[in-house]
This record gives structure tokens, sequence and C-alpha cells, in this order.
């Protein structure tokens, strides 16, 4: 009996260890992954580029994980991932940090163009929206948190402003408060989502709500207001064409940031993220493709 | 001989390994709190960070351009106000439960009950997070005249069917604990079933009935997925029950990821972590106390 035992033992060993050394070996012959992390604006958009890159360079395989754009230029800071999705521009610290930790220098890519949407509850009368009153809305000592003061009147009685808002790690957020409120604060009481799907879901089920997030996560349960700078007198929607001329006040570069010159299998990937192949999911997922030659930022 | 030495030397074996079972609890409770701490203490030298402001100010902001700042007062009001609200459910709830399944049902009936009982505690919190979220915060929007549907109500509501299940459950052990001589001496006076259970039964498990409440409380004040999901994640202090609300485990939940690590950011959320401990170990202390009191009695 206790013969027996031992030989299964052994039997259930032998089998756990050419299981294990097979699987090393074909991931081996698979080649190396390329861990990509950051932004929940990009998130959708990484996404797609991890599937169909399969079929680009089969010997690569993409792990995307979101977090926010924070997250994601801290972990490639500290040496974790190869690249990192961010959808703001690197700030000097963290390029500092980065090169005190690793010695070398972020490299930006310039992979789309997004335009900040702002919606509400699709049963709210307002049409369009100016910075100034997002403004207004959104910072401290901000004197607008009533929709009658901009003479909207919400069918079911609400007169409250909810301030929907994002976690302090997004792009998105740090995007918002640098341009729409000149790096003021914002005032505390909004609520604030981890993602930006999770904003739309919010604003969908508030008739109160106000928010923003990547043009892209619009759904036909929100109605996204049209936006007016201080610059001209008309209102745009965020549309590709009015982020690619510009008229659109609050639109941003989609990037993505290696550390020093990337190594070849992943320079490969970012080439053909920004190739005509990958500029085409770029705008399926529902952003702004960069021009051929990926020149002219807006803003 | 050797044999019986072989013997010998198993037993003592066997017995430090118990040994160190037993007492691994609280090595993993000392190390726990100690490392805690220990991230929390640079604090003390950093210049931007004062005590005062940590407790009595309501200026979260950890990520400022202007000035950092980093008072917990509205997640601390936003904590306790909605553990306190799920109480003010679910102490009636849960010992009125209790007393039905110990005294008032039939013996298949408190089988199938507590069975379900126990489910109900199986149901992990992102689940009830996400039911939470979609559906008991449209229902208040729907019924109520909130501004928003995930609140403080909408948390509690799901904080007092997460503490339910070890309030019924403690309070129902508290009451079998009860002598039947209690009950026969009552009924012998022709007491009713009511007047047995409102002036015996509950005076008699008065303290036991505490300690499950204070339990159901411990569990409610450290529930955080669920709570993160359904508060609405706001920082301010509620001036009512339907106001969104932010508690000090789902602040943490959701910043300590994005928190550079050493950043006086990362510490205060330690921090927040050391006050949360010493909450749950007050709460749970106390529930200890109080049940010794009673096994003493």
């Amino acid at each position: 009996m206790g013969e027996l035992r031992r030989r299964q033992a052994l039997g259930i060993l032998l089998t756990y260890w050419i299981l294990t050394e097979s699987c090393a070996a074909n991931r081996s012959r698979r080649g190396d992954t390329l861990r990509v992390r950051g932004s929940d604006t990009m998130l959708m958009l990484a996404q797609a580029w991890a599937e169909s890159y399969v079929s680009v360079d089969p010997t690569v395989a993409v792990e995307v994980s979101g977090g926010g754009s924070g997250q994601g230029i801290a972990a490639l800071v500290k040496g974790n991932i190869d690249v990192a999705n961010c959808s703001r521009n690197l700030q000097p610290e963290e390029a500092a940090e980065a090169r005190k930790n690793t010695g070398k220098d972020p490299q930006e890519f310039v992979v789309g163009y997004d335009a900040l949407a702002v919606f509400v509850h699709r049963e709210n009368p307002l049409e369009e929206i100016t910075i100034s009153q997002l403004a207004e809305i959104y910072k401290v000592g901000g004197n607008l948190s009533k929709w009658s003061q901009l003479g909207a009147r919400i069918p079911s009685g609400r007169d409250r402003i909810v301030r929907v808002n994002r976690q302090s790690s997004s792009g998105t957020y740090e995007f918002f408060r640098d341009h729409v409120l000149n790096k003021e604060d914002f005032q505390l009481g909004s609520l604030d989502m981890n993602g930006s799907k999770e904003v739309v879901e919010l604003i969908a089920s508030t008739p109160g709500a106000v928010g923003y997030s990547g043009m892209a996560f619009a759904t036909g349960d929100v109605k996204v207001l049209r936006v007016k700078g201080s610059a001209g007198p008309e209102a745009y929607a965020p549309t590709v064409s009015n982020v690619l001329s510009r008229h659109y006040p609050i639109s941003r570069s989609l990037l993505i940031y290696t550390l020093g010159e990337p190594r070849p299998k992943v320079r490969k990937y970012i080439d053909w993220v920004r190739s005509p192949a990958g500029q085409r999911i770029v705008a399926d997922v529902g952003y702004v493709p960069i021009a051929a030659g990926g020149n002219g930022v807006p803003n | 001989m050797t044999r019986q030495r072989l013997r010998k030397g198993k037993e003592v074996l066997i017995e430090g390994l118990i040994r160190l079972c037993g007492i691994s609890a609280t090595i993993f409770v000392l190390g726990i709190f100690l490392f805690v701490c220990r991230e929390a203490l640079p604090l003390w030298n950093t210049e931007s960070f004062h005590l005062t402001e940590f407790f009595f100010s309501d200026q979260w902001y950890p990520t400022s351009e202007v000035t950092k700042r980093y008072g917990v007062l509205a997640m601390i009001a936003g904590t306790f106000s909605v553990t306190l609200l799920a109480m003010l459910l679910a102490a009636p709830l849960g010992v009125g439960a209790a007393i039905y399944i110990s005294e008032f049902c039939t013996p298949r009936w408190r089988e199938i009950l507590k069975v379900v009982v126990e489910l109900l505690a199986a149901i992990p919190s992102v689940v009830w997070g996400f039911a939470g979220l979609t559906m008991t915060s449209r229902l208040i929007v729907r019924y109520t005249n909130a501004d928003v549907g995930v609140n403080m109500l909408n948390g509690a509501v799901l904080l007092t069917l997460m503490s339910v299940p070890i309030i019924v459950s403690l309070s129902e052990d508290a009451l079998k604990a009860v002598p039947d001589s209690y009950r026969e001496a009552a009924l012998a006076m022709g007491a009713t079933r009511w007047q047995t259970t409102w002036r015996v039964l509950l005076p008699a498990a008065r303290n036991g009935l505490a300690a499950a409440m204070l339990l159901g409380f411990g569990r409610a004040i450290g529930e955080t997925m669920a709570v993160l999901m359904a508060t609405g994640h706001a920082l301010t202090i509620p001036t009512s029950v339907l106001d969104p609300v932010r508690t000090l485990t789902a602040n943490i939940a959701a910043e300590l990821g994005e928190s550079p690590v050493q950043s006086t950011h990362y510490q205060v959320l330690f921090l927040t972590g050391v006050l949360l401990f010493l909450i749950t170990f007050a709460v749970n202390l106390s529930a200890g106390l109080i049940i010794r009191r009673e096994r003493r009695n």
C-alpha cells in the first residue's frame, strides 16, 4: 500500500515536471511579452491594439492594464513595464525621477488625439457650455451650483448640479484641472469615479449630473454638450473634424512613453501603432487618428 | 525503549507546531500593525503634515498644484455616518430575526433559515457593491428626491445586509445560552411567548446581544469594496442620509495604488490605516470584554 502511494506521488511529480517544462519551452518559443500600462482613457484602444498585434508579430504577446496615467508613468519610472500609456504630458518631476532611477530619458510618441467630452443626463435641456462655466462649476469657490443659473430646467425637478469627477491619478483629471481650472483646485464633494466608463454610467442614471471623459466613451445614454472656448463665439461638438481643425477647445494628444530608446520589439510595436493599420484602430475605437507623418499636435 | 522515545519526540514536535499555529494569529496581527505604523512613521518629521489638520480638517487635496492638504475629517464623518445608519437598520432586523429563529419558529424552518442567513454572509462584497451601483441606487433616485443614487443610504442598506448575518447568528447564540429554566419559570407564571421574550430572554441575553451588534458594527466599518462602489466616493460631511459620502476604507483602496511609494500622500494613507485599525480594535475589544463579563456572571 505504502509502495503504491509512493509510486503515485512520483508519477504526479513527473507529470507536473513535464507539464511545466513544456510550458516554459512553449513560452520561450513564443517570444517575449510587452508590458503596457497606464491611462484609463486609452485602455480600450490599447486592448484593441494588443488584439490586432498578435497577427502582426506572433512572437510578441502584448499585456495591457489600466489604472490611470499616473500609475503607468510610476511603473515606467521603476522599470516595471515597457510602455506607458498617458493621456497627459509627462511632468518635469516624473522625467527627473526616471533619469535618477534608470539613467534614461523618457521618450514620447504621439499616437492619437482625443477631445475631452462633457456629458449631462439625456433629459437635461442644456445644449452647450463654455469653458469658464465649467470652471465655475468645478473649481473651489466657483459660483455655479444650480442648473437654473445656466437657464436649464431638469424635468424631474432637481436643480443641484451633481459634479462627477475622476480619481486624482487620472490623466483626464489632471488635464481638466490644468486646462479648464487653470491648475486651481477642484471643489471637494464631487463624485470621484475610478474610470471613464463609470463616469458615463453614473451620469446616465443621475438627472442632475455633469461630467467629462475621453470622446470615445460617449454613449447614447448621455448627452454630449457642445463646448465654447474663450476665443470664438461658437460652440463645437467633440468630433474628429473639430479636433483636427482645432476648433474644439479641450482636445489633447494621446501619448505613449518608453524609457530611453525602445528595444527593437517595442520599437516595432510603436511603429505599427503609428502606421495606417494602427491608426485605423484609433478611429474605430472613437478617437482621432494622427495625420500622416504624425505632425501637428492640437493645443 | 527507542520506540517510546521516538513517540515522545513526535509528541513534542506536534505540540510545538500546534502552539505555533495558536500564536501565529497574534504574530500576524502585531506584525501587520507594526508594518502599517512603520510606513506611517516618517510623517512625524514631515513639514507639510500636521496631525491636527489630519483629524480636524476636511480639506483632502493630496495632489493639489496649489498646496497639498491632508485632512480626513470628511472621511471619518462618512465612515461613522454610513456605519451608524447601517446599524440602526441592522440591529432591529438582526435581533428580530434571531428571536424568531430561536424562539418562535418550528425546528424545520429554523434549519432552513439558518442556512439561508449563512448564505447571505457568503455573498462577496463586490457583488453587493455591484447590486448597489446598478439596482438600489436607481431605486433611490426614482423614489426619493435624492440628487444622486449612490449615497449614504445606499451604502447603509448594503452594509445592513452584510452585517445582519453576523448579528443574527451571534444573537441567536446569546438567546440560546439563556437557560431553559428561565423560559419554564416564565411559562409557569402564565407569561405569553412574547412576554417571555421581551421581559425575560432579552434582559438575560443583554450582553450577548450587545456584543453581536458591536461585531456587526466592526464588520460594517471595515467593509471596503461595497462602499467604494455604492456611496458615491464624494468628500463631504453629510447633512442628510441622501448625501454621497467617502469612507476611510474606500479612500485607501482608491488611492493607495496611485500614490508614489514613500511620498507624504502614501504615508498619510497608511496613517489612515492605523486609524482604522485602532477603531476596529477598540470595537472588537469592547465586544470581547462584554462577552467575557457575561460568561463570568
